[in-house]
């Protein structure tokens, strides 16, 4: 009986998939968007303005927060159009988390902006998309030997990488790029000015506050991403990458070019998670290698198991659940003291262990699989 | 040139480390095509107890056979209880909880025996000897203790019965199951024993590079190197591919430090060490992947 609870998530996800395809849906023109989700952009857009109506709900300090767990949930996206779409499993999507944060970093710490531009640093944004297209490069580098591997040998080469990028990082000869140990300090980002351009003391900035900047900026990034990842799952190349997942020789059997799919997926993967370690890099204003380690690919694994593998609104929940729990490891820490009277402390790490065996058991499709499942069956 | 031979006899010692827990990995690995990412940590909890009972008063031969015996149970107990229901699950569920197992095992001993580096005793008297003093006795000890535990090991799987059903058992479950053989039990008796070699890597390790949560995690790694250059479906090549990593492993640093003194130029040393064992690995996967001994697998459409 338990064994065929434990199903899997891949075979669950993919009986999920062949429903849609199996029915020839007619070629979509324009989509309809939900009104449920537009209520939820409002709200977003809204809340950071209410800071000063109601200071209790809005703080800095919380829209802080909200930027990270969309940071996360970006990053957890990226892996779960990896893994959860493409199939392909990877243990190491810290690696290029770091890559992206090193990236931006060291554009905006190490080279100025032409005074003709307004002079200055070098521009937050545009650190964000150059982090981007590195990661999608070195994304698609790693793609190609990842080509030959499958299942527990593809985990294995990422395992390698996740462990092996905080040394690279702290390589001699990057030690003047990336500042070795120590890291590197940033700015965070400044809310825009419209006459930026034009002298170096501008005044006509936005009224915002720099957490209330920071979370739009994060905000308008996630829902860009979201966008362009829904449209690449919603169209042929996406059916081919699930194609590819659900069973990689039929798929080539049907024309489909899978080595092409799979590298630039891998690539696609590693820019969305590239993206995310850039805006971490310029949210946090600072980046040092031992934040890099082997427990930040775990923490994005459990966002992708959490949220449901192959799911992109549950990458996003996902994403904010870890946040949670880490920023939570001292409340939960104590409670298990003081409350359950354990003789030990619960750590962040200790979670997720005990999280991804459970979930692994009982909802296979994630936290947010299991509550859509739970609701279609209250609804029969 | 006096160096260059210290650099290998210490590059055998870590071998003979790399070798242990390669060959843990090796048999969890041909009986049930997982690869096991908690194996690293599970040796460092196993160390921790052979701490632990030493710190209650027992020498350091009764702590490592008890430690040896608790992680054999254990590693069974993993078995049947978490990994048992899993045997029909896809790749992604049984890596994700081979790392759930991983967090769990390096958090609880985190929260038991705190983040704190503590150190091992050594059981081996400390004189140097041989090559006039380049041999540590605790180098000497540990590939020895090594090489003992591979002899017993073979002579089991090849002289046994028990050791005949689990290799029959890893080798094809359906026959072995209708000539009675108890292949479920053989695949828990194999993850005890995994265990078990485990312990007796992390008790001879600990001492070199101290005890702590985070202590196997680059051991791990160079395990797997190893495991997978000798090929990672035949024990024997797993053990000498994991020697052979640990020599080239201090041959990369002695290379680089004498490049570093000819030249000036650094170009690689001791803090690249995990980078060379990602080199390996992925080498060995796209280039040669059955490894330098073992068989590739030829999977049925």
């Amino acid at each position: 009986m338990a064994t065929t609870e434990t199903a899997d998530v891949a075979t669950a996800a993919a009986e999920a998939v062949p429903q849609e395809v199996a029915v020839p849906a007619p070629p979509a023109r324009g989509i309809t968007i939900k009104p449920w989700v537009w209520a939820v952009v409002a709200v977003a857009l809204v809340f950071p303005l209410l800071k000063s109506l109601v200071p209790d709900v809005v703080s800095d300090y919380r829209l802080f927060v909200i930027s990270t767990m969309m940071i996360a949930g970006i990053a957890v996206l990226g892996l779960n159009l990896l893994t959860g779409f493409n199939g392909q499993i990877s243990l190491g999507h810290g690696a290029f988390y770091a890559v992206g944060a090193y990236t931006a970093a060291v554009l905006m710490d190490k080279v100025m902006w032409p005074d003709f531009l307004g002079g200055g640093t070098f521009p937050y944004w545009l650190a964000v998309i150059i982090a981007a297209i590195v990661c999608f490069g070195v994304g698609y580098l790693f793609g190609l030997p990842a080509l030959k591997l499958e299942g527990h040998y593809l985990a294995l080469a990422t395992f390698a990488l996740a462990l092996a990028v905080p040394q690279f990082l702290k390589y001699k000869w990057l030690e003047g790029l990336t500042g070795g140990v120590q890291g590197i300090v940033l700015l965070k980002p400044q809310p825009p000015c419209l006459d930026h351009f034009f002298s170096s003391s501008p005044t006509m900035c936005l009224p915002l506050s720099e957490d209330q900047w920071l979370y739009y900026y994060v905000l308008i990034v996630m829902i860009a991403l979201y966008f362009i990842a829904f449209n690449i799952l919603r169209g042929r190349n996406g059916r081919a990458m699930m194609a590819i997942r659900d069973h990689h020789m039929a798929a080539d059997t049907m024309g489909i070019n899978s080595s092409q799919y799979k590298t630039v997926t891998f690539g696609i993967s590693a820019a969305y998670t590239g993206v995310a370690g850039a805006l971490s890099a310029s949210a946090i204003a600072f980046v040092a290698p031992d934040s890099f380690g082997f427990f930040l690919s775990i923490t994005l694994l459990i966002g992708l198991v959490v949220g449901g593998v192959a799911s992109l609104a549950g990458s996003i929940i996902g994403g904010v659940f870890t946040v949670i729990v880490q920023n939570s490891a001292q409340a939960l820490s104590n409670f298990a003291k003081n409350d359950l009277g354990l003789p030990f402390d619960l750590s962040a790490y200790a979670v997720y262990g005990i999280l991804l065996l459970i979930l692994m058991y009982v909802m296979p499709l994630g936290i947010a699989g299991g509550i859509i499942m739970a609701w279609r069956r209250l609804k029969r | 040139m006096e160096q260059f031979l210290q650099q290998v006899v210490s590059g055998l010692a870590n071998g003979a480390i790399y070798a242990c827990v390669a060959l843990a990995l090796v048999m969890i690995f041909v009986s049930t095509d997982h690869i096991n990412f908690a194996q690293g940590e599970m040796a460092m909890f196993s160390t921790y107890i052979a701490w632990q009972l030493m710190q209650w008063g027992l020498g350091f031969w009764p702590a490592f056979f008890v430690a040896i015996a608790v992680s054999f149970v254990a590693g069974v107990t993993i078995e049947r209880v978490i990994l048992r229901p899993l045997h029909a699950a896809p790749v992604l569920s049984i890596v994700v909880v081979f790392i759930g197992l991983l967090a769990i095992c390096n958090s609880v001993a985190g929260t038991i025996w705190s983040y704190l580096i503590k150190e091992f005793p050594s059981p081996f008297p400390k004189e140097q000897f041989g090559l006039s003093g380049l041999v540590g006795a605790h180098q000497f000890g540990v590939v020895l203790v090594t090489l003992v535990v591979l002899l017993l090991l073979f002579g089991f799987f090849r002289f046994t019965p028990l050791g005949l059903a689990m290799r029959a058992a890893a080798q094809n479950p359906v026959s072995a199951r209708l000539a009675g053989v108890r292949v479920d039990w053989m695949l828990a008796l194999g993850w005890g024993l995994a265990a078990a070699v485990g312990a007796v890597a992390g008790t001879m390790v600990a001492h070199i590079v101290y005890l702590d949560p985070n202590m196997m995690a680059g051991i791990l790694l160079y395990a797997f190197a190893g495991a997978l250059l000798g090929g990672i479906s035949n024990p024997g090549g797993a053990v000498l591919g994991g020697f052979i990593v640990g020599v080239l492993e201090n041959l990369v640093a002695f290379v680089g430090n004498l490049i570093e003194k000819w030249t000036g130029v650094y170009i690689i040393g001791n803090g690249e060490k995990l980078t060379v064992a990602l080199i390996i690995v992925i080498t060995v996967l796209t280039v040669k992947p059955g490894g330098l001994f073992g068989r590739i697998a030829v999977k049925r459409v």
